[in-house]
């Protein structure tokens, strides 16, 4: 039962990326990059991270993809952006090296072996509570101090990212006095 | 009263700053006559504290832990006791009065405000130097007053260098880097004796140390004593380090009157009466100081009786007395020695002041031989050199016989009628040169009407600047007794036992050949030039070259250094430092040029080359074996 | 029996599909989703690790992951937007600019 839902989901993930990389419409690759993202917090389910999988669905289905939808409205994605692509030898040996590499890495005995370790010891069952209960915990007490920087990060990118987009960015606040912006910007209007 | 002595280190300091303030722009006459007022005000202070001490009253104070490292403790005191409240009245005294004068001196310099805050910066550090109770303060304003005579020395730094035929100096600028550059030598001399004086007794403070040194074998005690005075033999100018002050004479003439005859050169001797608890634990040093010092009192004096220019018989005159005072310190004679310290500075700077108000008058012109006749147009001038003249050369009553004598007495009472002798035929060589140098600048024939020069007197306040100095050059020898007194209290006890037959003879003997020697100065010049005498007696080459002494120096010493130094630069440091640098440079500037191809500004080529990387790295975690 | 070594292989290759397009695309939106397909390939790794090792760590991390990865898409999508408002292309190779 594992092993047919890990096959599935692991042909579903790599299909929907490769097909993000290689296609070349933007929305078929962002389409694409949603499915693959779904099929993902699938594997956190069989991981039993359910905290993780739920997190994985609501931020990149619904927040990150909603983004990136709102930020292809503005570029314009009927006419393809022209990708000049070239078969590059070096960049194809590259990528394909570093797959050899990886799967040599993680699956040659001797490296795997030191990481196997029995499962029993969990800590889940130690602290005798379900997995979003655990991971609560964990985040409250030992991660406090790491999960309010990342809230922190949250809030500067989402400023940053409202300052970046509105109207006015395209003259510089730092280093204009306030009358000359709202001048350009009266120029900007009389332009149109 | 601890006030006082605030006020009297301060004020010079304050002066100096205040003018340094003023120091790029033009003449300032508020400048000459704030630092003046100031050094007036240190002066009051110091006569003020000079009232107040006696053997109960010292005054010690401590401004401020100065340096706490470890067990190494040196607090930023004072002390104005005996022997520091003369040398401070003696200091504050001279240099008033030479403020004011360089009022007048100074009057159509470009550098007016910048020359007084060098000079009342002197004060200071000299005042440091005097007024520390430690040797570490003393050490600072012994590198303070070094400083500041080569600020002052240098201080017409503009002139061109000359070829020593010309002009023995070459240049201020060069007379003052040499004058450094001979002290520094002196210097690491006086700190090692400092380093091993911390080292055996743990303190640098005068009253721990005076009161431990006797604790110590007297191989040590040796040491520390020689090496403090080789430290007092370059501030002082003894020999092998006298050729310095001979040059430093390219300063303004002020400043030659303060810091090259009154104050600074008298340092040296000041650290031997200071140190005199060591110095009498080793009497062989001290025998060796007076011998030393007796050697350059004859061999300074010889150098004077044929050269021809104004300040630099002064100066050699000045190297004289220094030895003078060194053979009364070196024979335990110390209240003597400070004694003639303080005569000298009367009579000294007051000599020189009026060799400046000579050479202001004649435009510069530093030679004798083309001045003389001045007396008709400089007369007070000519009067007040003539009594400094007369101090100088011992006469009766004037304040350089009582010190003088006294000295002679000592080397005499002592037995060492070597001492004694040297000592004798220095004193009448004194009286010649003096006069010799008065009859060729003010009487005989107006030679420098030849020149074109139209001397004239100097400002009436210069003159009553000198006349202050004038007048204790000739009434401060009657205060021998109280002088006596008073430093004893602090120094050790000292009176020269001769029989009273013996003592008459002395003085009779003494002021025979001082006035033997003026006589002979005036008869013979008065007929013509005597210096025709010495060349057919053919020591005036060797006399008027110094002894060779400074061409030696020039083959022995710099010559090979600066060879040596050439070939530090172009075989060592050019060929193999350099080089070094320069190849190590040359890879990475060639490989940073070779790399620069990579920076395409393509965000994708950087990309390929971010996962290039990483397969890199990748690859060597691969053979990355942890612990095996 | 699906063992630690399956999930590491898949998320290497995911990890290289994103690695692949990084080098490939030229087109910087697809730039970002490729960086996000890497960045979830990491999440794999860190969550089967975790399991496997019995350790919340594996979790923790991989959702402190995923914060990076909201914030960059905010201030990237962010830089993106302006930067095509000002070039009106959003072209890899239109930014030269850096050229040394």
């Amino acid at each position: 039962m594992e092993a047919i839902a890990f096959y599935l989901f692991s042909v579903i993930t790599i299909g929907m990326f490769a097909i993000v990389v290689f296609s070349k419409n933007a929305l078929y690759a962002m389409s694409a990059l949603a499915g693959g993202m779904i099929a993902i917090s699938g594997f956190f389910f069989m991981l039993d991270a359910d905290f993780l999988g739920a997190v994985q669905i609501i931020v990149y289905t619904g927040a990150v993809m909603a983004l990136y939808a709102f930020g292809m409205m503005f570029f314009d994605t009927t006419k393809d952006v022209k990708e000049n692509i070239k078969e590059d030898k070096i960049v194809n040996a590259l990528w394909i090296s570093a797959v050899v590499i990886l799967i040599v890495i993680v699956s040659v005995p001797f490296v795997s072996d030191h990481i196997m370790l029995d499962a029993s010891t969990s800590d889940y069952k130690v602290i005798g509570a379900n997995n979003p209960q655990a991971v609560g915990i964990f985040l409250f007490t030992k991660y406090l101090v790491q999960f309010e920087l990342a809230a922190v990060m949250l809030l500067v990118a989402m400023i940053a990212g409202i300052i970046l987009v509105s109207k006015k960015m395209d003259i510089s606040l730092t280093t204009t006095v306030e009358e000359k912006i709202e001048k350009e910007e009266f120029d900007i209007k009389d332009a149109k | 009263m601890e006030n006082y002595v605030y006020i009297a280190l301060f004020a010079p300091l304050a002066g100096s700053l205040f003018a340094a303030l003023f120091g790029d722009k033009p003449k300032t006459l508020l400048t000459g006559i704030v630092t003046s007022l100031l050094l007036f005000v240190s002066w009051y202070a110091s006569i003020k504290l000079l009232g107040y001490i006696d053997e109960e009253h010292i005054i010690h104070v401590k401004m401020m832990d100065w340096i706490a490292a470890g067990n190494f403790n040196v607090d930023f005191g004072f002390v104005a006791d005996q022997v520091s409240v003369i040398m401070m009245v003696t200091v504050t005294t001279v240099s008033t009065l030479v403020h004011v004068y360089s009022i007048g001196y100074m009057d159509h310099d470009k550098g007016f405000n910048r020359y007084f805050s060098y000079l009342s910066a002197f004060v200071f550090s000299m005042m440091i130097l005097v007024m520390s109770d430690n040797f570490l303060g003393l050490f600072i304003g012994w590198e303070g007053v070094g400083l500041c005579s080569w600020l002052l020395i240098g201080f017409w730094y503009h002139k061109k260098d000359v070829p020593t035929s010309e002009n023995p100096a070459i240049s201020p600028a060069y007379a003052a880097n040499e004058a450094f550059v001979m002290n520094r030598i002196a210097d690491l001399g006086m700190l090692i004796g400092i380093f091993m004086i911390y080292w055996n007794l743990g303190s640098l403070e005068y009253d721990t140390v005076f009161a431990n040194i006797g604790s110590l074998d007297g191989a040590t005690i040796t040491m520390i004593g020689v090496f403090l005075f080789i430290g007092a033999m370059g501030k002082s100018a003894q020999f092998p380090l006298h050729t310095w002050l001979a040059n430093a004479m390219e300063g303004p003439t002020p400043v030659s009157a303060l810091i090259h005859a009154a104050t600074m050169v008298t340092a040296g001797v000041y650290l031997v009466i200071r140190s005199h608890d060591i110095y009498m634990l080793i009497p062989n040093v001290g025998y060796f100081i007076a011998c030393l010092g007796a050697f350059v009192a004859v061999f300074a004096a010889s150098m004077a009786l044929v050269n021809l220019e104004l300040k630099r018989i002064i100066a050699y005159s000045t190297l004289s007395q220094l030895g003078y005072m060194f053979v009364a310190a070196g024979l335990g004679a110390y209240w003597i020695a400070l004694f003639h310290l303080m005569t000298h500075a009367f009579f000294k700077s007051v000599l020189f002041l009026g060799a400046g108000n000579v050479m202001h008058a004649m435009d510069d012109e530093k030679y004798i031989d083309k001045m003389g006749g001045l007396a008709k147009v400089m007369p007070w001038t000519m009067r007040i050199m003539t009594v400094a003249s007369l101090a100088l050369a011992g006469i009766w009553p004037f304040a350089g016989f009582f010190s003088k004598d006294k000295i002679l007495e000592t080397a005499f009472a002592q037995n060492h009628y070597f001492l004694w002798a040297l000592l004798w035929i220095g004193a009448g060589m004194t009286a010649y040169y003096s006069f010799r140098l008065i009859m060729l600048v003010f009487f005989g024939e107006e030679r420098y009407k030849k020149f074109g020069f139209h001397p004239h007197e100097a400002y009436p306040y210069v003159l009553l600047a000198m006349a202050p100095l004038a007048i204790l050059a000739i009434i401060a020898g009657f205060f021998e007794h109280s002088f006596m007194h008073f430093v004893t209290q602090l120094l050790p006890e000292y009176e020269p036992h001769v029989s009273k037959g013996t003592f008459i003879f002395l003085l009779v003997v003494t002021l025979g050949i001082a006035i033997s020697g003026i006589t002979l100065a005036v008869v013979k010049f008065s007929k013509g030039n005597f210096d025709e005498f010495f060349k057919k007696l053919g020591v005036y080459d060797v006399l008027i070259n110094q002894y060779h002494i400074p061409d030696f120096y020039q083959r022995a010493i710099c010559e090979p250094y600066a060879k040596l130094s050439e070939f530090a630069w172009k075989k060592i440091d050019m060929r193999i430092v350099d080089a070094t640098v320069d190849f190590i440079a040359g890879v990475i500037y060639k490989s940073g040029d070779k790399a620069r191809a990579m920076q395409t500004g393509n965000l994708s080529t950087n990309l390929k080359w971010m996962a290039l990387g990483f397969v890199v790295l990748l690859a060597a975690a691969l053979f990355y074996r942890p612990g095996m | 029996m699906i063992t630690l070594t399956h999930y590491l292989v898949l998320s290497a290759i995911l990890f290289s599909i994103g690695l692949a397009g990084v080098i490939r695309r030229k087109n910087l939106l697809l730039l970002f989703f490729s960086t996000e397909i890497m960045l979830n390939a990491a999440n794999i790794g860190f969550a089967a690790i975790g399991k496997f090792y019995g350790d919340l760590t594996g979790q923790m991390v991989a959702f402190f992951i995923i914060a990076v990865a909201a914030s960059e898409v905010a201030v990237g999508l962010g830089l993106l937007v302006l930067w095509y408002k000002r070039t009106g292309t959003i072209d890899l190779e239109s930014m030269q600019e850096m050229k040394g």
